[in-house]
């Protein structure tokens, strides 16, 4: 199930309810079962999200590196909260737990990429950058 | 000491096959191809004294034994690498640096159990750490480590890579299995072990990726030389993830036994910016603290930490100095846990969300004189009444915050504020 959600998601964007539909019809199953699936993982999106998909880890060990801090900051940058995407689509936030990087936290993933011992310079380049 | 698991972390190019196999790699499965039986693999397991690195410690080679020989099922192996407990980043290492040391023990564990299909559920944000897997699982099968009548054996083995979605608790084993069978990652009641119901109702081992990767040395030096390292219960070399206020954060080698103590403050270089030590936290979030004052005389091994009331967990080591608030820090664990309650059990799925409203009014300056109590209550009617040890793992740490920083909790409901000023 998760790889065929995988294709869908990557296929359509985000996983609505046409694309649920379609993986239900695929797959055999019935609606409400792909749909348990999807909402039960965070990777799996609902929504549509921005192109760079912005994780900043918020657990403990990253919060002791200071990781409020570079929440914050982004925050202020793109002028949104955690959970939202900028009116032009290009940047989703969104605070996450542990994303095994502990060690060189604080941290944060923008779509696939990992971006580790974060300071407030670091974000700022490392937005900039992002077209 | 002699590394074991990071032997050949720093090596140039490690992750690729033919630098593993200039340092020795695959030595071992043909070793186990030439001369060793299944039953002869897993004597040898025993004898090493191997203990499964994922948390609970459960002896390797018993779990083995556990899977019945005569069934007519399928059998499958599972690697763990869902690396996911808060503190903890080893495996993530393992795989990116030494993914072929991870194949090769996987191979070993399904030929020792007879499984012609093991699979690796790798955590979905780990993207890289899954593309460097992917390769050294195709590299295997054209060297003809992995596919049919593997080194002329007679013995077939694939190995099928899955990613997983976000979610911890598939890390937890049965949690997993659902998660592979195509549902939501709803853990299982046990029993039945997955030793003898596991994936799709087969006989399954499920094996963390830092036990499969010390397989190799095992079956190459011998269960002998690895059960001479550590201690009488606690064989061999362990990882630890070393992160929080610490000089030197990062993964090391340990010797089963070391004196914690001399390790955070040599190894690691101790507490930075002159600050010292308020609490650690030796076994991934799971785990219950250790004041700094209770750490003396603790050794890194299972029973040391098991003696000093904590436990040696995924040995994700979390450090705290002196201006953490471990009010907040107690906050901060108690909501994960409410994040990643898969939401089966009551006690679990409700119990969580009280902790963390509760932690977070107490930090606040809006708790009450009642609510630590209230706290130790629900912690208690959790613990062993849930399906799954989740249920435990949220509420063990959320009660030893209480017990042992009680004068903390206590000034911040007293004075209707946070007491620690700079908390991180
Ligand atoms: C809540 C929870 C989370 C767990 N997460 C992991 C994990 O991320 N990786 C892992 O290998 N084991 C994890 N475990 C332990 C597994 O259930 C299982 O014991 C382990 O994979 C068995 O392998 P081992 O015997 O080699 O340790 C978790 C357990 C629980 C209760
Ligand atoms: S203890 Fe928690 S995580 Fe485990 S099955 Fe129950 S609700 Fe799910
Ligand atoms: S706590 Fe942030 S990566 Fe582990």
């Amino acid at each position: 199930m998760l790889p065929v959600l995988y294709l869908a998601q990557a296929e359509f964007g985000y996983l609505g309810t046409d694309a649920i539909e379609y993986v239900a019809k695929i797959m055999g199953v019935s609606t409400a079962r792909v749909y348990g699936v999807v909402t039960f993982y965070t990777m799996l999106n609902m929504k549509p999200i921005g192109r760079h998909h912005i994780q900043v880890c918020r657990t403990l060990p990253c919060a002791l590196a200071g990781a409020e801090k570079i929440t914050a900051l982004i925050k202020a940058k793109l002028g949104i909260d955690a959970g939202e995407t900028t009116s032009d689509g290009k940047f989703s936030l969104l605070e996450v737990e542990c994303l095994a990087s502990c060690g060189t936290g604080p941290m944060m993933q923008v779509n696939e990429d990992y971006h580790e011992n974060l300071t407030e310079e670091r974000v700022t380049e490392i937005l900039q950058s992002l077209k | 000491m002699e590394k074991i698991l990071l032997r050949n972390v720093d090596a140039p190019e490690s992750h690729t096959l033919a630098a593993y196999r200039s340092r020795g790699g695959y030595r071992a499965l043909e070793k186990v191809a030439r001369e060793m039986s299944p039953a002869r693999v897993i004597e040898e397991v025993k004898a090493s004294g191997l203990r499964g690195r994922g948390g609970a410690g459960f002896p390797t080679g018993m779990k083995w034994g556990f899977v019945p020989k005569d069934s007519p099922k399928p059998k499958y192996v599972v690697c763990n690498a869902d690396e996911s407990e808060p503190g903890t980043f080893k495996d993530r290492l393992l795989i990116e640096k030494d993914p072929h040391a991870i194949i090769e023990g996987t191979i070993i564990a399904a030929y020792s159990i007879g499984s012609h299909t093991a699979f690796i559920y790798i955590r979905g944000e780990l993207a890289y750490a899954s593309q460097v897997l992917q390769k050294a699982i195709d590299e295997s099968y054209q060297a003809g480590y992995l596919g049919k009548s593997i080194l002329g054996t007679g013995y077939d083995l694939d190995v099928v890579l899955h990613r997983g979605a976000g979610a911890y608790i598939c890390g937890e084993e049965t949690g997993l299995l659902s998660s592979l069978e195509g549902g939501k990652g709803w853990p299982k009641v046990k029993p039945p072990f997955p030793a003898t119901h596991g994936l799709f109702g087969c006989p399954t081992v499920v094996n963390n990726v830092e036990t499969l990767a010390a397989l190799p040395w095992i079956i190459d030096q011998g269960a002998a030389q690895y059960a001479a390292l550590g201690t009488e219960k606690s064989k061999g070399t362990k990882l630890f993830s070393v992160s929080g206020h610490i000089r030197k954060p990062g993964v090391y080698e340990v010797e089963m036994g070391y004196p914690f103590k001399r390790f955070l403050e040599e190894d690691c270089g101790g507490v930075p910016n002159g600050r010292h030590l308020k609490g650690v936290i030796p076994g991934g979030a799971s785990m219950p603290v250790l004041r700094a004052d209770e750490i003396g005389e603790v050794r890194m091994d299972y029973e040391s930490f098991q003696a000093a009331g904590t436990m040696l967990g995924s040995g994700g080591v979390i450090v705290m100095d002196e201006t953490t608030c471990m009010v907040k820090a107690a906050w901060n664990i108690a909501r994960f846990f409410a994040h990643e309650s898969c939401g089966q059990c009551s006690p679990c799925r409700e119990g969580c969300h009280w902790m963390e409203k509760i932690f977070w009014r107490v930090e606040n300056g809006q708790g009450e004189s009642a609510d630590l109590d209230l706290i130790l209550n629900i912690s208690g009617n959790i613990m062993g009444n849930t399906i799954c040890p989740f249920g435990d793992a949220a509420a063990m740490p959320a009660a030893a915050f209480i017990k042992k920083y009680r004068a903390e909790f206590e000034a911040h409901i007293a004075e209707k504020r946070c007491v620690i000023s700079a908390s991180g």
